[in-house]
């Protein structure tokens, strides 16, 4: 599993900034976790790994590691798509503290 | 060979991009970008996801990416994919992602061009039904009813007064060689129509159903819940155009009911039931026409 990572955020001067529309691909400098007033908690002892979570995840936050789905805080904003569709209800949301 | 979560690229290559909560369109995004795998070249032109996903300095395309202008999605895959010919790049797939209003009403005519050339390249448009981006105005595919900013919703008008563009059906009157719609609700579905499209030489165009909780009015966990029952409840339909032939890929024996669809989103609050009977009958006049013509 390779997804892009968080990097250093640089100051730019204006003869820096590209011409071009784009910039390094995958270049991310800031998460999205602030996002959330809820977060996705996975119940490991009833997941059973069918991955529904991973495909329909709008951010693609949620990985299956050994079996089990695994979720990347930095980049999840909580939406609750994941718990909704979870037939056997392992991930349940949980207000942040 | 079929796809499916487990033959999936595992790589994420749109991946922290700013797009609300449950945005159906990220995920219409990321998952064709899973088929097509990191050489993929993705044009963007403005939109949705021009705008979440490119916030310099962040980039949050992993694969190749570019923001074209409103109307030149089509054009600009014409160039990368003459470009990279011409340099002798052989692996590589040309693919634009844009919205409804970059599709059926601003981009159309470099859309219709390309299928005139045959120009080797993935169109995907993913329908969110306005312009959602600005703030929720019509577009050409908002469908009958919907209320947006620029068609309220009042004692005269009951928002917007012209059903949806037919932009399949325009899109196969060109005789492409391949054109598909799916709905982020039935993901397998649409990674295979996406894969499908991969292998075949020439326009490939689909069109996806990409529910927005913002500009619908629903909770941002019920994205996919709305994705599934516009298909239930029969207002959108799963087909492919191939060999000169339409073929319908799903088709339901009972529809779900279509008040019950409407009633959940806040832009259809206002109907009356007068309006959603004639949306009913639309729709039973359309799958009839669908059913006695198309295989």
């Amino acid at each position: 599993m390779i997804r892009p990572t968080v990097r250093e955020k640089k100051t730019f001067g204006f003869a820096d900034v590209p011409e071009d529309t784009s910039y390094e691909a995958g270049y991310l400098v800031t998460v999205n976790s602030g996002w959330r007033s809820i977060r996705p908690v996975v119940n490991t002892e009833t997941c059973i790994g069918c991955m529904q979570c991973y495909l329909y995840c709008p951010d693609g936050v949620i990985s299956i590691q050994d079996g089990k789905a695994v979720i990347d805080y930095d980049f999840c904003k909580g939406c609750g798509i994941c718990s909704k569709l979870c037939k056997p209800h392992a991930i349940q949301m949980e207000s942040e503290r | 060979m079929s796809v499916s979560a487990k033959t999936l690229d595992q790589n994420e290559y749109f991946y922290g991009h700013k797009a609300c909560a449950g945005c159906g369109g990220s995920l219409a995004v990321r998952n064709a970008l899973k088929v097509l795998g990191k050489n993929a070249v993705a044009v963007l032109p403005a939109g949705c996801m021009s705008a979440v996903g490119f916030n310099f300095p962040q980039l949050c395309f992993a694969n190749n990416a570019i923001i074209s202008t409103f109307a030149g999605t089509a054009s600009m895959l014409t160039g990368i994919e003459a470009g990279f010919r011409r340099r002798g790049i052989k692996d590589f797939t040309a693919v634009g992602f844009a919205g409804d209003g970059g599709t059926a009403d601003i981009g159309i005519q470099a859309l219709s061009g390309a299928i005139d050339r045959n120009d080797n390249i993935i169109y995907i448009c993913y329908d969110n039904e306005a312009y959602m981006n600005t703030g929720i105005q019509k577009s050409g595919l908002t469908p009958f009813g919907a209320k947006t900013t620029t068609t309220p919703a009042g004692q005269n008008i009951h928002g917007n007064i012209r059903p949806k563009k037919n932009m399949f059906e325009i899109v196969a009157a060109h005789d492409i060689p391949y054109a598909a719609t799916a709905t982020v609700g039935y993901i397998n579905d649409f990674l295979n129509k996406i894969e499908k499209a991969s292998k075949i030489q020439g326009t490939k165009y689909i069109h996806v159903i990409a529910p927005c909780p913002t500009g619908w009015g629903i909770p941002v966990s019920d994205t996919i819940d709305a994705a599934r029952e516009i298909v239930d409840c029969g207002l959108w339909y799963l087909a492919e155009y191939e060999n000169h032939e339409f073929k319908i890929s799903r088709d339901p024996k009972n529809f779900t009911s279509v008040e019950e669809y409407l009633r959940k989103q806040a832009r259809f609050k206002h109907l009356t039931d007068e309006d959603i009977k004639i949306i009913t009958e639309s729709r039973d006049k359309k799958w009839e026409f669908i059913r006695s013509h198309w295989n």
